[in-house]
């Protein structure tokens, strides 16, 4: 195997390189929006057939979270999801391969694009269905007050999902039952082709706390300090067992919903007002300001991100698909039950 | 006229609102963006928006919505893009609607179509890819039709939008770009559960349904069988008649489901049969489905899950050879004892 296809790290070693420091969480930022832009060209080419949902513009949510949580909590999250693997710490190897259907994937090539897992880092396996994660978070909440562990368990998904029962049904759960959990709704503006305002009565969406008597909390998520913060502090409620929280991202979604979408449908100069307050900028800007990095730094982690995951691509293109053995395994239990 | 089975949905639609004002569709994206699938474009322009309506993310809130609204004079279309997500929908469907009849002691009619894009072999993983037909079959009071064509669908859809009882529609997502002629009208409604002859033949009997049809005629073809392939068309009632005066006739019956083995549609084909013409058959009944596995990802993968041309070919030479029942692929390889 060629050596662009083994990783240096693990996803645990690269989930502590982010606590080191601003320079490696703009590190991280860039190559999820590095891969994002790879991960367009593949399926935009038919290099890779099925569909992809991106996060670009959402970078600074899944880092924030990634640094605010300890690698035994646990998050549920949906088919937009490299973005928060990637903040977690799994491998551009392990994301790239399986978005690439090759068995050097997190789940040996199987699941795809949607279907992202490492529980070494705490990510179960992504939800494709809107909603389904909500519920499961809270059960992992109430397995860790039962067995009486100080994890939590975060939940992320999009606006559009706190339209859906489970949405619902699991903050109330939670809010009686105090479980650790924290759920954190990523309000990128839209869901699929809709406009939030088509589809939702309010566009504040942590403001459906107060249903459940738990903390709302709304947070600039194109901010991943502010972001860190406020995850921070809601997990620290929870570990206190005080019970869950609510936070409201505000973010956009500057890519389509999916791989054929080119959102026509959005109203015209959106999108470049959003790009004004586009994470990566705002970051890169103030880590200049601040003389952490200089502008010629910020070329070249991007020059150099560019080069590896181009690297990276190349090696798993070479790759052939998977064994037909695969679809196979891990159905059921191979351990013999008694 | 030749058109895509999109659009002979989309013409069978507008169809049954332009003679139906109490016709109303409901269903994510469906008005603005004319459907993820584009099975309704063009119809908030014609009908307006109190007639195509964009719902929320809430498959139970609308497709319940739908079920309330056609007690009470209505015949609502939901669309249910992926049929996975009628998951979190099915009380609404199999212990509300299916009951409602029933329940009233025949006071109330639910006309009521869920139309839900179903299958494999575009690669969209495990959790969109499945057929799952059976969450639905086994619920008496509903019925149950999968299309496999442009024509099919466009006489399915009308006749299900006209039927008095909730319609389960299937629509196969890989056929949504297929092209062949369409007969519009009203001439092609229809009666449910009446199955479609796509071949006639002599050496045996194929039922097949979705996606299988077009699978089985190229099998056939391959494999150099004279076979009678019925599209099922409807599975909730399905058409006995037509199924058992063909094994009348051949002998030998082949069901191939998009499904996995175990549980799958064509048991129930193949009990019948079984129990009904025993004495009819010259060999074992044989079923051909997909391995029971969730669906996989990679095209590699999902090709060989699906039941393909290749395998009908194999099995139905095999089969007509030996007149035993050939091991399934994942078997003969050694990929399950
Ligand atoms: C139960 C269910 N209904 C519909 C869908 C199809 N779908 C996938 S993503 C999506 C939009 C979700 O919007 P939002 O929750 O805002 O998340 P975003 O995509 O913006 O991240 C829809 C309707 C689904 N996957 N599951
Ligand atoms: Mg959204």
């Amino acid at each position: 195997m060629s050596t662009v296809l083994k990783s240096t790290e693990t996803a645990i070693q690269r989930r502590e390189a982010l606590a080191r420091g601003a320079k490696q969480q703009f590190e991280r930022m860039i190559e999820i929006r590095t891969i994002e832009a790879v991960v367009n060209d593949l399926f935009a080419a038919g290099s890779i057939h099925g569909t992809t949902h991106l996060c670009v513009g959402q970078e600074a949510l899944d880092v924030g979270i990634a640094l605010a949580l300890r690698p035994t909590d646990m998050v549920t999250a949906t088919y937009r999801s490299h973005g928060i693997a990637l903040a977690l710490g799994m491998t551009p190897l392990e994301v790239m391969g399986e978005i690439m259907g090759k068995d050097v994937g997190c789940t040996d090539g199987v699941g795809g694009s949607m279907h992202l897992c490492d529980m070494s880092v705490g990510l179960l396996p992504t939800f494709a269905i809107v909603g389904a994660g909500y519920p499961v978070a809270a059960g992992a909440a109430l397995a860790f007050q039962t067995l009486g562990q100080d994890s939590v368990a975060l939940a992320m998904a999009g606006d559009g999902s706190t339209n859906i029962g489970a949405f619902h049904e699991s903050l109330n759960l939670a809010a009686i039952w105090k479980l650790p959990v924290i759920f954190v709704v990523d309000n990128n503006v839209y869901g699929e082709y809709s406009r939030i305002d088509t589809t939702t009565p309010i566009e504040d969406l942590y403001l459906r706390a107060a249903s459940f008597d738990i903390p709302g909390i709304v947070v600039d998520g194109m901010d991943v300090t502010a972001v860190e913060a406020v995850v921070r502090q809601a997990a620290d409620r929870a570990r206190r067992c005080e019970g869950p929280t609510l936070i409201e991202a505000k973010t956009y979604r500057f890519s389509g919903h999916s791989r054929a979408d080119q959102a026509p449908y959005r109203p015209v100069g959106e999108l470049e007002s959003w790009q004004q307050r586009d994470p990566i900028k705002l970051m890169s800007e103030k880590l200049v300001n601040e003389g952490v990095l200089t502008s010629d730094q910020v070329l070249q982690i991007t020059e150099s991100t560019r080069e590896s995951i181009s690297e990276l691509v190349a090696g798993l293109e070479a790759l052939p698909e998977p064994e037909y053995s695969a679809m196979f395994n891990n159905v059921w239990t191979t351990e013999k039950v008694t | 006229m030749k058109m895509r089975m999109r659009e002979a949905i989309v013409s069978a639609l507008a169809d049954e609102m332009r003679s139906d004002p109490t016709v109303i569709l409901l269903g994510e994206d469906i008005a603005g963006a004319g459907g993820p699938f584009k099975t309704s474009d063009g119809l908030l322009d014609e009908f307006g928006p109190m007639r195509v309506r964009d719902t929320p993310i809430s498959e139970m809130g609308f497709t319940g919505a739908a079920v309330g609204a056609s007690a009470l004079g209505l015949r609502p279309v939901v669309e249910i893009m992926f049929m996975e997500f009628l998951g979190v929908a099915l009380d609404q469907l199999v212990t509300e609607a299916a009951k409602f009849r029933y329940l009233s002691a025949g006071q109330i009619s639910c006309p009521l179509v869920v139309r839900a894009s179903i299958g494999a072999g575009l690669g969209f993983g495990s959790q969109h890819s499945q057929t799952l037909e059976n969450w639905v079959t086994s619920t008496p009071g509903l019925k149950v039709v999968t299309v496999s064509s442009p024509q099919s669908a466009y006489d399915l859809m009308r006749s299900a939008i006209r039927d008095p009882d909730p319609v389960i529609v299937l629509e196969p997502r890989v056929l949504y770009a297929d092209r062949s002629e369409v007969e519009t009208g009203d001439h092609r409604i229809g009666k449910l559960g009446v199955a479609h002859l796509a071949q006639i033949g002599e050496d045996l009997t194929i039922v097949a349904m979705g996606q299988t049809v077009n699978i089985a005629v190229r099998g056939t073809q391959q494999a150099g069988v004279s076979a009678d392939i019925i599209d099922l068309r409807t599975l909730a009632p399905w058409d006995r008649e037509t199924v058992f005066n063909s094994v009348k006739k051949t002998g030998r019956l082949v069901v191939i489901e998009e499904a996995p083995e175990s549980g799958g549609w064509g048991s129930q084909i193949v009990s019948a049969v079984t129990e009904n013409q025993f004495r009819d058959l010259k060999s074992p009944t044989v079923r051909i489905t997909t391995p029971n596995v969730p669906v996989p990802y990679g095209k590699k993968l999902e090709s060989k899950f699906l039941p393909s041309p290749d395998e009908v070919a194999h099995t139905l030479s095999e089969f007509l050879e030996t007149g035993n029942v050939p091991a399934p692929w994942w078997v003969r390889e050694g990929y399950v004892q």
